[in-house]
């Protein structure tokens, strides 16, 4: 069953260049130079229940736009989308009770009162009964920890604290669509991982699905099989992330450290390794070709030199989307 | 309907969160009630009445002025500006309920709780130290809040559109202190319509203005009777009509031109 489904999905946005100067600001107050952006450019998608997915992207690539028109937040241009079998933009009373919404970068909460207090109006929003809400939202608190701020005003809590309460927010109708725009901006190590914990758990127990953005590719690797990579509007990649990785960076890194300084005439010239000399001591060999090269050059190289450490590196998805954006994706 | 309720409940935890506020806000209105009893009162001098008031209608015609917008005074304006310019109107959009609708709930919990806390012992302050008088019959009374709830209703349907506007204008402070200023200019609050020239009370009197101070007060004060009530009370509740006409227009518009700033 297909959650979401979007066909040519497109956002554009009127914005206007000021023109420079004094002169310029007074021409602006009669006519103003308009140009058509589109932030989201034909996009077509679609969802499982259950799945989750990895929505990652630069900044203004249009993730934040797309989640925006998901949510019934903002309209499109032309495209459709369905969600949850209903049109989240002109049914939106009915649509948003069935989907669950984190933005990282605005509160939710009601900043002057006790969390308990949000909660307890969300309750009532959502028309969520005793019973349900016991259950449930007993487990989420228990699980992010968040029992003893429950009665604490939210603009006194830190920002992990507030992110988790957040979490729990989105989560009082238990809804079986949650969208996450960058949920662990800012936060640290230990709160990261508890976050990540608490969504699998909620993904494998009532199969929520789940929607991420985010600037930490760790959370996509931990979280997400599957990822739909955006650039300038437009869907680069839409697939599995070890695909990915397979496919997107050809080879392995080798980084040989050793003991004294070495000359790169010392090291193997063979066809499908290029040598880069990271310092004075020590050198990264990129390997193109099958795995049967790795071994061969590490115990050709370390027969003749003497060493410290050799360390294969996996390219990290990190480098992977860093290649993409500035080389060019290189499968279609 | 429960959830509207909740939503009352949950502005009153806001107001009892800024305490310094409730208990400045006190000093303030019987400050101005004050110096406008000083001011009519030398207005008076020694005469009866100045255009079918009396000195101690006056009084009490500023007192209940003053404690009545207590009531139906309220931010929700500049809310909205706020929640709008700074992103916030997201969040409310992806609620199951009506913005606008809980936006007023919002204000009806403020203006309740200042209607409980701040007007009722304002009054018995005011009423210790000016010689105001309470002795309105059982009926004034009645027409009188009557006639309170719509002034509410008229006044949170400007705010309302003011508030609406910014989806349109972006920044919209000038409009929101330009509006206040005219509203207690024109509502009646700091001279009664009667005291205006006649082109002007006759402009006035196609403006939704004085349906939310000049009404309440007069009732209040006895300064309408018999017939004059029943045909006040009936033009606040043709306002009550004729403004949503612009509000769901423009908030259909709205929600269509709605760009959320910012992320």
């Amino acid at each position: 069953m297909n959650v979401i489904e979007v066909q040519n999905l497109r956002k554009e946005f009127n914005s206007y260049t000021s023109r420079p100067g004094l002169a310029g600001a007074f021409r602006d107050l009669f006519t103003r130079n308009y140009k058509v952006h589109a932030a989201v450019d034909n996009i077509s998608l679609t969802v499982k229940q259950g799945e989750m997915v990895g929505y990652i992207g630069e900044n203004g690539a249009g993730k934040s736009t797309t989640i925006k028109m998901l949510t019934g937040i903002l309209t499109p241009t032309s495209g459709s989308i369905m969600v949850n079998g209903m049109n989240p933009h002109k049914q939106r009373e009915e649509f948003v009770r069935t989907i669950g919404v984190v933005f990282g970068q605005r509160s939710q909460l009601w900043w002057d009162i006790a969390v308990q207090e949000s909660f307890r109006l969300l309750k009532k929003v959502y028309r969520v009964s005793d019973e349900d809400y016991n259950r449930h939202m007993g487990h989420v608190i228990e699980t992010l920890e968040i029992g003893p701020l429950l009665d604490k005003p939210v603009r006194k809590l830190s920002l992990g604290q507030r992110m988790r309460c957040e979490l729990a927010a989105a989560l009082v109708h238990n809804p079986p669509l949650l969208f996450l725009d960058e949920p662990t901006i800012g936060l640290d190590v230990l709160v990261k991982l508890k976050i990540r914990k608490f969504l699998q758990e909620i993904n494998e127990q009532y199969k929520t699905t789940i929607l991420l953005t985010t600037h930490d590719l760790t959370d996509i690797e931990a979280l997400c099989e599957r990822v739909v990579l955006l650039d300038e509007g437009k869907i680069i990649y839409d697939g599995k992330l070890n695909q990915l990785q397979e496919h997107a960076v050809e080879g392995k890194q080798i980084e040989f450290e050793f003991l004294s300084e070495v000359p790169r005439s010392s090291l193997p010239r063979v066809e499908n390794i290029q040598w880069e000399q990271k310092d004075a001591t020590t050198w990264l060999g990129y390997i193109n070709g099958d795995e049967q090269m790795v071994s061969r050059l590490i115990s050709d190289v370390v027969q003749r030199n003497p060493i410290k450490n050799v360390r294969i590196n996996e390219v990290s998805t990190e480098e992977i989307v860093r290649k993409i954006y500035e080389e060019g994706m290189a499968l279609t | 309907m429960s959830m509207y309720l909740e939503m009352i409940r949950v502005r009153f935890l806001m107001m009892l969160a800024y305490r310094t506020n409730y208990y400045s806000g006190i000093l303030i209105y019987s400050i101005n009630i004050g110096a406008y009893y000083f001011l009519w009162s030398a207005i008076y001098g020694g005469k009866e009445e100045i255009q079918g008031l009396s000195v101690a209608q006056m009084t009490t015609y500023v007192a209940v002025a003053w404690m009545a917008r207590a009531f139906y005074y309220n931010n929700i304006d500049r809310e909205i500006a706020a929640e709008i310019k700074d992103g916030k109107v997201a969040i409310e959009m992806i609620r199951p309920y009506n913005y606008l609708g809980m936006k007023t709930m919002q204000a009806l919990g403020e203006g309740v709780f200042r209607l409980l806390f701040f007007s009722v012992p304002g009054m018995i302050i005011v009423a210790l130290i000016f010689p105001v008088r309470f002795d309105a019959n059982f009926t004034t009374w009645i027409f009188f809040f009557i006639s309170l709830i719509f002034s509410f209703i008229v006044n949170t349907y400007i705010n309302l559109l003011t508030g609406i506007m910014t989806f349109f204008l972006f920044n919209n402070s000038g409009l929101i202190r330009a509006k206040r200023v005219v509203i207690d200019l024109f509502s009646g609050l700091l001279l009664p319509i009667s005291f205006y020239p006649d082109w002007a009370q006759n402009l006035m009197s196609y403006l939704p203005f004085q349906a939310i101070s000049y009404v309440p007060s007069m009732i209040f004060t006895e300064g309408f009777t018999g017939e004059e009530i029943y045909h006040a009370l009936l033009s606040q509740a043709v306002w009550v009509v004729i403004l949503l006409i612009p509000i769901r227009l423009l908030w259909s518009q709205a929600k269509k031109h709605l760009i959320v700033q910012g992320g």
